[in-house]
């Protein structure tokens, strides 16, 4: 850990400064926690009266659980689709605003924006737009792609519905750190890559892109991690996990079976995997990050 | 940029523009259907040139969604969380950065592993102690027999129930969501960067800890704190999970969630032209704010990378 050399003195004023942080972690994040570990060890009555300990009986069900499968197929399909749908779209947009000299703020002003639109907001504006009788997008869909386009009673167009309200939230977000990124590249070795005769795609290809792999991991996990939580408010406006269950990504299950269908074992025992699943991710990514700061000095 | 290519060049602009023009189509389409009555947005297909209903729009959004109320709470709600949140997590970090004591790593570790836990993940426990503050409390109690103690003592039958329901108030709200390592870990970054002078200098001269982070480190940290301001604004007003499950009373809830009963179901008249108004209203907070605080935006954006 990184330290400073001097120090104030003082017996208990560190521990007064940190105290708000400590109680607020405790009681929202460690409590619950153990709570949620301990619940999915048993099994309760809708009412929580009655619990009986089952060990990993919660677990072994879940994965036996066709339903449960199911969902982590639609969560994967899901989450890669939107997070390449946000991707390519946000590094193609600022490798292309990037180019240009002229109206550069103006252009980032109009691509920056979506970012502050709530996801459950992203969810109404595209239910709108894909409406299957009133949407434009819909009309233009049915018009041009010959496809009898209906999200209400059809599983995949309800999945391509909630794809495009979510990745089109996350362009902008990618759009800033793709920029940023491109801009802390030094100019000479683009430069060089020109005199020595390398066009502009090429120099993308050799020399921007692998520049800029850091960012795109960093981002490629963000994508992810907001398709996999943050779009809970878009699958809530717009498709309530439908239709037959084709859009029902395992946060939204979560909510379903613990607030809905009063499963509280099962419920918690779906938290608890979330729970690994984030934090092996997190250690991934610093572990990352760590070789990152070898390579670079 | 380095060689001249007037052919790549305009195309570049070109493809600009369409990507702009796609990125805020949905808004413009939203605008647009918020100017026009209902038979023209239910016309197909709707027609692009904005009417004159605007107004008559979003009054009516605002009466039949109660938004007045909604928005005052959302508002409540961010500004909760960003002031709470920059607070709790400026003091955490010159606790961590500024001090040498026994619990300093540990308190450190305990506030990391936090990091990237969002609320979504833990749901059902953290509602459980939000419907009861005092759960953990009254846990211990029971494990302690202390109503049997108490009743032997005082002779009478006495039943003590520990209870804080946070459910429909403010603080249920945004209490739950102030605990955020991000900011914390954003804010020791960027005081270990803060030159080792300035901390001597002003022990030398017989300030106290307060008064350094009052005059010194606080100045400093101006820009850093603008940037989470907007960051964290933004996420405080878009939540939705959180006041979807700790608000039943629609008089406590907040204008994102609000929102959903604008949306005209199969049943209902085809009220498009109120749902996009509301939805309007409800997303030009977060916006503005973005695009006046564009510049720190991005700056506290890319600073939580590292």
């Amino acid at each position: 850990m990184l330290r400073k050399r001097s120090y104030f003195d003082s017996k208990r004023l560190p521990y007064l400064l940190i105290l708000p942080q400590i109680l607020v972690t405790v009681t929202f994040f460690y409590w619950p926690a153990v709570q949620g570990l301990a619940q999915s060890f048993m099994l309760s009555d809708p009412f929580g009266l009655h619990s009986r300990f089952v060990l990993f009986d919660n677990y072994v069900r879940l994965f036996k659980d066709p339903l449960y499968l199911r969902s982590i197929v639609i969560t994967l399909t899901f989450s890669a689709s939107t997070a390449a749908l946000a991707i390519t779209t946000g590094l193609l947009l600022a490798t292309l605003a990037n180019r240009v000299f002229q109206f550069k703020n103006i252009i980032r002003t109009f691509l920056i924006w979506p970012y502050a639109v709530a996801p459950a907001i992203s969810g109404i504006l595209w239910l709108f737009l894909l409406h299957p009788s009133f949407g434009v997008v819909a009309i233009a869909i049915k018009k041009y792609l010959g496809v009898d386009w209906n999200p209400v009673l059809r599983g995949s167009d309800a999945m391509v519905m909630v794809i495009m309200a979510s990745s089109w939230k996350q362009i902008s977000y990618n759009f800033v750190f793709f920029m940023a990124g491109m801009q802390a590249i030094p100019k000479s070795l683009i430069e060089a890559a020109a005199m020595d005769g390398a066009g502009p795609f090429r120099r993308f290809w050799t020399i921007t892109l692998p520049l800029l792999s850091p960012t795109l991991f960093f981002v490629t996990v963000m994508n992810i991690i907001f398709s996999f939580f943050e779009t809970f408010g878009i699958i809530h406006t717009v498709t309530q996990g439908g239709p037959g269950g084709a859009t029902n990504i395992l946060v939204y299950k979560v909510y379903q079976d613990g607030f809905i269908g009063l499963n509280l074992g099962s419920s918690s025992a779906q938290s608890i995997l979330l729970m690994a699943l984030i934090i092996t991710i997190t250690l991934l990514q610093f572990k990352y990050v760590e070789k990152k700061v070898q390579y670079t000095g | 940029m380095v060689e001249k290519t007037p052919i790549l060049d305009a195309l570049t602009y070109l493809l600009l523009m369409l990507g702009i023009l796609v990125v805020c189509f949905p808004i413009i389409y939203t605008i647009i259907a918020a100017t026009l009555p209902m038979e023209e947005v239910s016309k197909v297909p709707m027609p692009l040139i904005p009417g004159d209903q605007f107004w008559v729009n979003i009054q009516a959004a605002w009466n039949q969604g109660d938004l007045g109320t909604q928005l005052f709470n959302s508002f409540i709600m961010a500004s909760g969380i960003t002031i709470g949140k920059i607070v709790v997590s400026l003091l955490g970090a010159f606790s961590i950065v500024y001090f040498d004591y026994r619990f300093r790593t540990v308190a450190f570790v305990t506030v990391f592993c936090t990091l990237m836990l969002p609320v979504e993940v833990r749901i059902l426990p953290t509602y459980e102690m939000a419907a009861n503050l005092f759960g953990p409390l009254q846990h211990v109690w029971d494990w302690l027999h202390l109503n049997a103690l108490l009743s032997w003592f005082t002779d009478h039958d006495i039943e003590v129930t520990l209870d804080w329901s946070l459910l429909d108030s403010y603080t249920g709200l945004i209490l739950p969501l102030v605990a955020s390592a991000t900011c914390t870990f954003l804010f020791r970054q960027f005081f270990l960067t803060v030159p080792e002078e300035l901390c001597e200098a002003a022990k030398m001269d017989g300030a106290s800890p307060m008064v350094f982070f009052r005059k010194i480190l606080l100045p400093l940290s101006k820009t850093n704190i603008a940037a989470l301001v907007v960051i964290e604004f933004v996420y405080g007003w878009n939540q939705y999970l959180w006041p979807l499950l700790i608000t039943t009373n629609p008089k406590m809830t907040t204008a994102v969630i609000g929102l959903k009963n604008l949306i005209p179901s199969p049943e209902d008249p085809p009220d498009w032209h109120i749902a996009m108004a509301g939805a309007l209203l409800v997303m030009l907070p977060p916006i503005l704010v973005v695009l006046f605080m564009q510049r720190w935006f991005v700056k506290g954006l890319v600073e939580r990378e590292k």
